[in-house]
Parts: structure tokens; C-alpha cells; sequence
């Protein structure tokens, strides 16, 4: 009994640091990859988990079960500079083995201070800015073309008058995308028009008018070595989808076309660390390649349940340990969102708020 | 008539494509009729086992099961 305990107080501190805490509606995957990392029982080390937060109110600050401490970063908008300034101070307290970030939004920033992040002693898992950026929404249609991969034809409106061009080109129902987020089916020129507009104030120009393709979606979690290897697949079908296209309920499915698309898409880009595939398979059997979100989606924890624990394969790939791929999977695992209200004092919340840690 | 090899079933009629995620529930004709799929009774034969075991017009049953089993070709669930 005693040397047990010696052995576990031997155990090295491994402090990981995960942002997208905001556990909500439209959840980031923070959470899940906290829980995913948490429950790998195979880690030597004893891991302390830093949450990184944009605002208050973030379920994953409260979850102290979770989450050991959180501190709050400043808005990517403030840009990468900001953000390593932040950081730094961070890092002098808790001496960060490893950042895991976790929104689009802030990963440019990530990426772009890779380099210095490593001098720090910080380790990071992400994809080469390159391949991050060949992905992006107004890129894929390209991308797909060089490396043969089905994508939905698009065009890039940076004006109104370009609008019923795309539509002859591409014919109703078209699907008028913004930029970074948002996206609406339209069938004629008025509804597409209005789609423009809307889209244009919330997100800029372009705006994305893309061919509307019918078929079954389908979500892959892929995590890749950064040196073309695949280290795991699990695709998802979504059982229930929220008003906000959010999966609520969803199931692992097989099918040796989705994880040989996702090789595909790895060989390709060399993808370095997770990521996500959203597929829309046609009724034909073709499989287009809807959109890449290049970070782990909000429902990471499916894959450690399904046998192969992505966020805990790449805690391990990022402290250089070479990691096998996963050959099997659960398929039927079924995963079900649930809401919780979890209470806390205000005395947290005033922490958080007004000191920016908690 | 049978599965696709791939397609789980259990004894409560419960059915599962693992392809597709998409699951099916059947009443306990459906679950019995399934049974048969896995006995490798072909088509004559379950009608004529159901015949022998219910009050059922032949007729009937034949248009019933034409249009049960066109349901799970439907959904793809059926070695063609």
C-alpha cells in the first residue's frame, strides 16, 4: 500500500492546456477533450488541466472536476502578439507542457506563434499554416481539384452583380456560405440575394455560393501524424440535429470509403494533429467533402468511447512519443448530449470576471 | 430472402445497419419473419410456415409480406 502511494506521488505533473471551454448550444470541444485526456488510463503522469477562457460564462471554467484552473485569454481579434503576451504570463505560474486549442478562430494566432510557444517549452499539435490554409472554406473547392477529391463546385462573391452568374453556373437550390460561419439553402434569386446581405454583415466578403448537393451527411474525427499517417478515423452519423445543425445525438457507423477518404485527405495534406470531415454522401455513392473544420469537433469524446481515444493519441504524439495507428473501432457506440445546470456562487463568477482567473 | 451480412438484428426486431447508423424497430411478425431470414427460408416457405401457425388469408399475407420486404429493400437492408 505504501510504495503504491510513493509511486503515484512520483508520477510527473503534465500540465495541459485546452481552450473551447464553452460547453453550450453550439458547443466547442473543450470538454470533451478534457474528459477524453482525464479518463485515459494509460498517461505516467499526473495531468493538470488549464483551461484557457473567452468569456465568463463558460460551463467547462465551473467544472472543477475537470478543469484545475482557468485563466482567460484575450479575444482572437486582438490578435497573435496578444495572445503569446498573455501566455508567457500564464506559463510562469503554471509551467504549460502543452497547449490544445480548440477554435477555428484563434487558430492562425496558434499556429503563427508555434515557434515561439516551443522555446517556452510549450508543445503544440497543430497542422503547418499551408495546409490550414488550403482547407479554408474559400480555398477547398481548389484544393479538391488538386488532389481529387469530390467538393461541391463554388464561386466567391465579392459583389452583388457576381451573384446571378454563380446561379447559372451552379443552378437552384444553391447553398450561399459566410465566410468563417453560417450558411443557407436558397432556390431563387431573391432568398439569395437577401442571403448575401445578411451573410455580408455578419462575416465580410466573400461570401460562397456553392452547389447544392442532397445526400446523407456524414462527420469524420481524423487524427494525423503531420507526417501523412493516419492515426484514427471514427465517422459519425448524426442521430439528432439541433436548430443550429448541432449533433445531439449521434452513432458510429462503418463504411471503408469514409476512412479511405479520410487517409486520402491526410496523405494529402500531411494533417497534423485533429480534425474534422463533414461528407455529404449522395445517394449514388459519391462522397463530397462539405467542409474541413481544422480542429477536434465538440463530440471527441465518441472516439474514446468507440476504442480510440484521439485527444489522449495526440497528448501523447505531441510530447514525441510515436504512436501506433488505431485498427478498430466500435461501431453502434451512440453518444447523446444532455443539458445540466450546474450551480456555482457568484463569488466564482466575480473571480473570473474581474481577475480573468478562477 | 436474408440480411445483408452486414445488417445486426436481435430477437426483438430490432434492426441495425452499421453502414448508415439508421436503426429499425419491427412488431413480433416482423421479429419471427426475420427469424426465418436467418434459417435461410425462402420466400414460399414463409409464407407457408406462417400460414400453417395463424388464422391468415394466403392472399393477404402475400400482399403483406410483398410490401414488408419491399420496405426493407427500401432501406437497403436486403441481400439482393
Amino acid at each position: 500500500m505504501h510504495s503504491k502511494t510513493r509511486q503515484i506521488d512520483n508520477k510527473r505533473k503534465l500540465v495541459i492546456a485546452v481552450t473551447g471551454l464553452n460547453a453550450i448550444d453550439s458547443p466547442g470541444p473543450g470538454v470533451a477533450v478534457i474528459r477524453s485526456i482525464r479518463e485515459y488510463a494509460d498517461f505516467e503522469f499526473d495531468i493538470r488541466i488549464i483551461g484557457l477562457s473567452y468569456e465568463a460564462l463558460e460551463p467547462g471554467i465551473y467544472m472543477h472536476h475537470l478543469v484545475d484552473k482557468t485563466y482567460q485569454l484575450p479575444f482572437p481579434s486582438s490578435g497573435a502578439e496578444s495572445l503569446l503576451l498573455r501566455l508567457r504570463n500564464i506559463n510562469q505560474i503554471e509551467k504549460i507542457d502543452l497547449i490544445i486549442p480548440n477554435f477555428d478562430a484563434e487558430l492562425f494566432s496558434f499556429i503563427k506563434i508555434r515557434g515561439e510557444l516551443e522555446e517556452l517549452g510549450i508543445h503544440t499539435f497543430l497542422p503547418d499554416l499551408e495546409h490550414f490554409e488550403a482547407r479554408h472554406k474559400t480555398m477547398l473547392y481548389k484544393f479538391g481539384k488538386k488532389h481529387h477529391m469530390m467538393i461541391p463546385e463554388d464561386r466567391l462573391i465579392y459583389h452583388l452583380s457576381e451573384l446571378g452568374k454563380a446561379a447559372e453556373a451552379l443552378e437552384y437550390p444553391l447553398v450561399i456560405k459566410g465566410k468563417y460561419y453560417d450558411a443557407t439553402i436558397v432556390n431563387t434569386k431573391d432568398e439569395a440575394q437577401k442571403a448575401f446581405y445578411k451573410l455580408q454583415a455578419k462575416w465580410g466578403l466573400p461570401i460562397i455560393a456553392q452547389q447544392f448537393i442532397n445526400g446523407t451527411e456524414i462527420n469524420i474525427a481524423i487524427l494525423g501524424d503531420g507526417k501523412g499517417n493516419t492515426i484514427s478515423v471514427i465517422p459519425m452519423r448524426k442521430l439528432y440535429i439541433t436548430d443550429k445543425g448541432k449533433a445531439w445525438a449521434g452513432i458510429t457507423i462503418e463504411d471503408p470509403a469514409y476512412i479511405n477518404l479520410a487517409q486520402q485527405f491526410i496523405k494529402a495534406t500531411k494533417w497534423r494533429g485533429g480534425c474534422e470531415l463533414e461528407i455529404m454522401q449522395t445517394n449514388d455513392d459519391k462522397y463530397y467533402i462539405m467542409e474541413v473544420n481544422p480542429r477536434f469537433p465538440a463530440w471527441i469524446y465518441l472516439t474514446a468511447a468507440a476504442g480510440q481515444n484521439q485527444p489522449a493519441a495526440l497528448v501523447r504524439m505531441a510530447l514525441g512519443e510515436k504512436v501506433e495507428p488505431f485498427l478498430s473501432y466500435e461501431v453502434g457506440k451512440m453518444f447523446i448530449r444532455y443539458a445540466w445546470d450546474l450551480i456555482t456562487d457568484v463569488g466564482e463568477f466575480q473571480k473570473i470576471s474581474g481577475t480573468g482567473e478562477l | 430472402m436474408r440480411f445483408k451480412k452486414n445488417i445486426a438484428t436481435s430477437d426483438t426486431g430490432f434492426i441495425f445497419n452499421p453502414a448508415s447508423g439508421d436503426s429499425f424497430s419491427s412488431n413480433t411478425i416482423g421479429s419471427e419473419i426475420f427469424s426465418y431470414f436467418k434459417e435461410d427460408k425462402s420466400r414460399k416457405e414463409i409464407i407457408s410456415l406462417i400460414c400453417d401457425k395463424y388464422d391468415v388469408d394466403k392472399n393477404q399475407l402475400e400482399k403483406d409480406l410483398e410490401d414488408f420486404f419491399s420496405q426493407l429493400r427500401d432501406h437497403n437492408l436486403l441481400e439482393e
